[in-house]
C-alpha cells in the first residue's frame, strides 16, 4: 500500500518529466498525417492508435506532455516571482503601500481565477506564451497572500532586527533573512500550483484558447477527439487518463510534502 | 456590518475596473482583432467610434462605470441585440445547472463525509477519501465526454447534448457536481471529526443518545459552518467550471455564451459575461458571510 501510494506517483511524475524532456530528440512524428490510418484503433503498429488526421496518438501524447510541463512550470515560476515580490513588499513595507496591495490582492481573490484566465487567454489569442501570461495573471495572488502573511509573522524576529541594525536594505532583508524561512509553505503551495496549471492548460486548450494547432496539447486532443467519441473513443480516453494521472500524482506529492513539512515546522 | 458592506462595495468596484482594463490594457488592437487585418481604415474608424475607443481612457472608464451601474451593458456585435437581453435568455439555464450540481454535490458529500468520519480509518473512509482524491483530479472536460460515451452513446439513457427535458440535465449536473462533491466530502469529514472530539459529544453519548442522532443531529449540525463557508468559496469554481461543462454539453447558458463571444470577438458580451459571473461570486460570498454570522451564535453575539 505504501509503495503504491508513494512509488507510483513518483514514478508517473518521472515518466512525465522524461517524456517532456526527451520528446524533441525521439524520432516522434506528432504532426505526420497518414490518410491510410485515419481513426485507426490502438494496436496495428501504433500503440495508441491514430487520430482523425491519421496522426499517431502516442506521439501526440508525448508531445503534449512537453506542452503541459512547459505551461505548468512556466506558470508557477512567473506566478512565484510576482507573488513573492508583491507579497514581500507589502509585508515588509507596511503602511499605505501594504493597504493598496492588500486591496489589489482582495480584488483578484474575489474573481473566480480560471474565469479571468479564460477571458484573458481569449483576448490575448492562442500560444504557449499567452497561455502562461493568462494563467500567471491570476496565479500570483495566492503566493502574494502567503508570502505577505509569512513576512508579517517573521519580520519581528530578532535576527531580522539584527540584520536591520547592521544596515541591511529591504531587498537583502527579504531575500536573505525572510524568504529562506518562508520557503517550505511556499513550496507546498507551488506543488499544488503545478497541478492546477496542468488542469487549466488542458481546460483552456479544450476550449480552443490554448496552444496553436498543430502543436499538441492534451486538452486540444480531447477537444478534437470528442467529435469521434463513438467510433474512436481512444482519442478522448488516452489524453484524459494522462491529465488525470499527472494531476493525481502531483497532488499526492503535494499532500506528502505538506505532511512532512508540517511536522517539522511545528515543534 | 457597515465595514463589511463598504469592503464588498470596494471589491465590486475593483472587479468592475479589472474587467474594463482586461480589454483595454491587453496588447493589440481589439478593433483590428474584430475586423481582421484586411479591413479598410474607414471601417476601423467607424467601429472604433461605435465602441467609444477613440475617446480618452479616463472618459471611457467613467462612461463604462456609469452605464454598468444603470445596467446598460451595451450592444452585441455578433447578434446586433442588447447584451442584457442575451444574458437574460441564458441565465436560467446556468442557474438550473449550477443548482442541480450543487444539490447533487451536497447529497453526495454529506453522507459520504459523515460516514467516513464515523468509520475513520476503515474501508468506507478509505473509499470515500479515494473518491475525493480522484474527483478533485478528474477534469470536467474529460469526465463530460466519458459520461456521454457511456450513458448516451453506449447505454442510450440520456441525450448527448442540449437542454430538452429533465434527462438532459443529468450528465451536465454530474460532470459539474463531482469535483465539488469531492472537495466538500473531505471538508465534511474533517469538520465532523473535529466536532466528534468535543466534550459535549462525549456527554451526549454518556447520557445514552443513539449513535445515529448523535452523528446526524449533533455532529453534522455543528460541522455546518466551515462547510457553508467552503461552499461559498467553491461556487466561483463551480461557475467557472460551468463554462467548460456548458461547452461540452452545448448547454445554452452564460458560460457557452462567453465562449461563443470570445470566438466571435464580441467584446461587449465577453465583458458582460465576466462581470456577471464575477459579481455573482462576490455577492454569494458576501451572503455566505452573513448567513454564517447569523447561524453562529458566537459570531452573532
Amino acid at each position: 500500500m505504501s509503495a503504491l501510494r508513494h512509488g507510483l506517483p513518483a514514478g508517473l511524475l518521472l515518466l512525465w518529466l522524461l517524456a517532456a524532456l526527451v520528446a524533441p530528440v525521439l524520432p516522434l512524428a506528432p504532426d505526420r498525417i497518414d490518410l491510410t490510418a485515419i481513426l485507426a484503433p490502438p494496436g496495428h503498429g501504433s500503440l495508441l492508435g491514430n487520430d482523425d488526421l491519421g496522426r499517431p496518438v502516442l506521439d501526440r501524447l508525448l508531445a503534449g506532455a512537453r506542452t503541459s510541463l512547459l505551461v505548468g512550470l512556466g506558470v508557477v515560476t512567473v506566478s512565484l516571482v510576482i507573488g513573492v515580490l508583491v507579497g514581500g513588499v507589502a509585508g515588509l513595507a507596511g503602511g499605505w503601500l501594504d493597504l493598496v496591495l492588500v486591496r489589489l490582492i482582495d480584488v483578484f481573490l474575489a474573481f473566480p481565477g480560471i474565469l479571468l484566465a479564460i477571458a484573458l487567454a481569449g483576448i490575448l489569442g492562442p500560444g504557449i506564451d499567452n497561455l502562461i501570461i493568462a494563467l500567471a495573471a491570476v496565479g500570483w495572488v495566492g503566493y502574494a497572500r502567503l508570502v505577505r502573511a509569512q513576512v508579517l509573522s517573521l519580520k519581528r524576529r530578532d535576527h531580522v532586527a539584527a540584520a536591520r541594525a547592521l544596515g541591511a536594505g529591504p531587498a537583502r532583508l527579504l531575500f536573505r533573512h525572510l524568504l529562506p524561512l518562508a520557503l517550505a509553505p511556499v513550496l507546498v503551495e507551488a506543488t499544488f500550483g503545478v497541478a492546477a496549471a496542468v488542469i487549466a492548460e488542458a481546460g483552456l486548450s479544450f476550449l480552443g484558447l490554448g496552444v496553436q494547432p498543430p502543436q499538441a496539447s492534451w486538452g486540444s486532443m480531447i477537444r478534437d477527439g470528442a467529435a469521434y467519441l463513438l467510433v474512436a473513443p481512444h482519442l478522448v480516453l488516452a489524453p484524459g487518463v494522462a491529465v488525470l494521472l499527472v494531476v493525481l500524482s502531483v497532488n499526492l506529492l503535494g499532500d506528502r510534502l505538506r505532511d512532512r513539512i508540517d511536522v517539522r515546522s511545528r515543534p | 456590518m457597515a465595514a463589511r458592506t463598504a469592503s464588498a462595495a470596494l471589491v465590486i468596484l475593483g472587479v468592475g475596473s479589472l474587467v474594463f482594463l482586461l480589454i483595454h490594457l491587453v496588447p493589440g488592437d481589439p478593433v483590428e482583432a474584430m475586423l481582421g487585418e484586411g479591413a479598410r481604415a474607414a471601417d476601423r474608424e467607424v467601429l472604433r467610434a461605435a465602441l467609444g475607443l477613440d475617446r480618452p481612457l479616463a472618459e471611457q472608464y467613467l462612461g463604462y462605470l456609469a452605464r454598468t451601474a444603470s445596467l446598460d451593458l451595451g450592444q452585441s456585435f455578433a447578434y446586433q441585440r442588447p447584451v442584457a437581453d442575451l444574458l437574460a435568455e441564458r441565465i436560467p439555464a446556468t442557474l438550473e445547472l449550477a443548482l442541480a450540481a450543487l444539490t447533487l454535490a451536497l447529497l453526495l458529500a454529506l453522507p459520504l463525509g459523515v460516514l467516513a468520519a464515523r468509520h475513520r480509518g476503515g474501508a468506507l473512509d478509505t473509499g470515500a477519501m479515494g473518491f475525493s482524491l480522484l474527483g478533485a483530479a478528474i477534469p470536467n472536460f474529460w469526465l463530460g465526454p466519458v459520461l456521454i460515451l457511456v450513458f448516451s452513446l453506449w447505454l442510450g439513457w440520456t441525450p448527448v447534448s442540449g437542454r430538452e427535458g429533465a434527462a438532459s440535465l443529468v450528465l451536465p449536473a454530474v460532470t459539474l457536481g463531482t469535483g465539488l462533491a469531492a472537495v466538500l466530502a473531505r471538508m465534511v469529514r474533517s469538520s465532523v471529526l473535529e466536532v466528534l472530539a468535543e466534550d459535549y459529544i462525549r456527554t451526549a453519548r454518556a447520557k445514552g443518545l443513539r449513535e445515529s442522532s448523535l452523528l446526524w443531529g449533533h455532529a453534522l449540525r455543528n460541522a455546518w459552518l466551515p462547510v457553508l463557508t467552503l461552499i461559498g468559496l467553491q461556487l466561483g469554481g463551480l461557475l467557472a467550471g460551468a463554462v467548460i461543462t456548458e461547452t461540452v454539453f452545448a448547454w445554452p447558458g452564460v458560460g457557452s455564451l462567453l465562449i461563443e463571444a470570445i470566438q466571435a470577438r464580441d467584446y461587449p458580451v465577453v465583458q458582460a459575461c465576466v462581470l456577471l459571473i464575477s459579481l455573482t461570486y462576490v455577492l454569494v460570498n458576501a451572503l455566505t458571510d452573513l448567513v454564517c454570522a447569523w447561524a453562529d451564535p458566537r459570531v452573532r453575539g
